[in-house]
């Protein structure tokens, strides 16, 4: 664990972390500020009694509960990937995109885990045909096809990315949680992005980017995963009634410009299609 | 040093940024952010005039607004003169992302009204907008940038509806950022400079003032922005 780096990078995402766990200031500054040996061997206690207070202790329930949700979707996709990239369908050039992903999501549980520590839910038992535990749901296919892979997977990087999006206002009461979850957000998006990229260049109609509400997904089930994403009016603002290059901006651009929001709610209704009853 | 402008974008369009207000700091709000348009008339007295851009989330949103004009000028010329055998997925593409960009830009506009800061010049005299390897490096750097920024200034909104907004934002930056990488080489899309691959898989957040000597390297003299805080610096 690379403690230095995620110590720089709290202080400069959460300007307030020093303030957070203010009687333990001048301990930051050293341990930012001091390569020796010495400092550097003292970190792991250093850095578990401040990372408890700066998240464990001032984290509300809800912001525990919060987390706990992120944690269930990052269950869900690091046991995606963990099943499924093993399996001799996925093209060697598509391997090393997939091997981040899943390490990435691997790590997302090993961090949610880490702040949430006795919080922390366990993983539930996961049925990725959508069958919420029969085995025989809609996306059965997914033991043999590539392409099964492909489209659940976009639909999981995009509910996550969503799912992110529709808590970061739960998180405001906490800056260094929230830019955790931020600097979390924005690597689902990339996989979401190249997921996507994948299946644009294998012939299916779509892009890095959503556009409306197209999935290309046939599976019906997968229309909740997209809902609403064709909204063009953010704040008071008609996305579609500002200058674009030739007349106004397009519905399309306009929808693919904003990413929306799920609730909770809508996100658990998703995941328990993929959650063992 | 050349610079470019676009005829064909309203938003640039006769921008003069001349001493139109002496800088008031915009430090009044807990983690306030200025980013201000500068103008040095006299470089030896080293007067600098700013466009003032408000404090707290107005600052925020203007800090934004000043990087989606950037990302939307760059967009407009790569489109406007497209690189040496930009096929015509890449020319789709890429004109996509110019029209998110305008759109962020126009929404920003719009959004902030007479708050707004001016219209900025850029300056990419530094890429050579024939060259495919030039471009995408280009765009990679904007679109690593945004992403971070974003990141970086969502906890500094006090205003839930604007992080909302910030956030729906920041995926279709990441989204970019993914794609052009994975243009430039395939399974790119994430690594080590921008998210910290071997240990949480968070994405680097960059505060304003790391985002904004990145930002001036594309931006005519009488453009670049500077930063002021409280409590950040």
């Amino acid at each position: 664990m690379d403690l230095l780096n995620l110590i720089e990078n709290i202080n400069a995402a959460d300007p307030e972390f020093a303030d957070r766990i203010s009687d333990r200031r001048a301990a930051i500054k050293n341990i930012t500020s001091f390569g020796s040996k010495v400092a550097v061997a003292a970190l792991p206690f250093a850095f578990a009694t401040l990372f408890k207070k700066a998240y464990g202790q001032s984290a509300t329930t809800d912001v525990n509960s919060v987390l706990n949700f992120a944690l269930t979707a990052e269950y869900l996709e690091s046991s995606f990937y963990n099943t499924y990239t093993a399996k001799s369908y996925i093209p060697s050039s598509d391997a090393p995109g997939f091997a981040i992903i899943k390490t990435d999501e691997n790590n997302h549980v090993k961090f949610l885990k880490s702040v949430l520590g006795a919080n922390a839910i366990a993983s539930p038992q996961f049925d990725f045909s959508g069958g919420a535990g029969s085995g025989n749901g809609p996306f059965a296919s997914v033991e043999t096809s590539y392409d099964t892979f492909l489209a659940l997977s976009q639909a999981f990087e995009d509910t996550g990315v969503r799912a992110y999006k529709g808590q970061a206002t739960n998180l405001m009461s906490n800056a260094t949680v929230l830019t955790a979850a931020l600097n979390i957000h924005s690597v689902e998006a990339r996989h979401a992005s190249h997921v996507r990229r994948l299946r644009q260049l294998r012939g299916v109609q779509v892009k890095p980017w959503i556009t409306g509400v197209t999935s290309e997904i046939s599976i019906a089930a997968a229309a909740s995963v997209y809902a609403g994403e064709d909204n063009t009016t953010q704040g008071s603002v008609n996305i579609t009634t500002l200058a674009g290059v030739n007349g106004s901006i397009s519905a399309n651009a306009a929808s693919e410009a904003f990413d929306e929001p799920l609730t909770k709610n809508q996100v658990v209704a998703i995941l328990s299609l993929f959650i063992k009853a | 040093m050349k610079t470019h402008t676009f005829k064909n974008d309203s938003g640039l369009a006769g921008v003069d940024l001349s001493r139109r207000s002496f800088l008031r700091y915009a430090g009044a709000g807990a983690a306030a952010v200025a980013a201000v348009a500068t103008i040095e008339s006299c470089k030896k007295e080293k007067h600098v005039y700013k466009t003032d851009v408000g404090s707290g989330d107005t600052a925020i949103l203007n800090y934004a607004y000043a990087l989606e004009q950037l990302e939307a000028a760059f967009y407009i010329q790569v489109c406007n003169s497209p690189y040496s055998g930009m096929t015509s997925a890449e020319n789709s593409l890429l004109s996509d992302i110019r029209d998110h960009e305008i759109a962020h830009r126009e929404f920003f506009k719009a959004a902030l009204g007479s708050s707004a800061i001016k219209g900025l010049t850029p300056n990419f005299s530094s890429i050579n907008f024939s060259d495919r390897s030039s471009v995408l490096a280009a765009s990679k750097a904007f679109e690593d940038l945004g992403v971070s920024a974003y990141n970086g200034a969502g906890a500094m909104l006090k205003n839930p509806d604007y992080l909302l907004i910030a956030g729906k934002i920041v995926s279709v930056e990441a989204r970019h950022a993914a794609l052009i990488r994975d243009l430039i080489q395939f399974n790119t899309f994430i690594d080590a400079s921008v998210v910290d691959i071997n240990n949480t898989s968070t994405e680097y957040s960059k505060t304003p003032a790391q985002v904004i000597p990145v930002a001036n390297q594309y931006l005519a003299a009488n453009s670049q922005l500077s930063f002021t805080a409280d409590g950040i610096m």
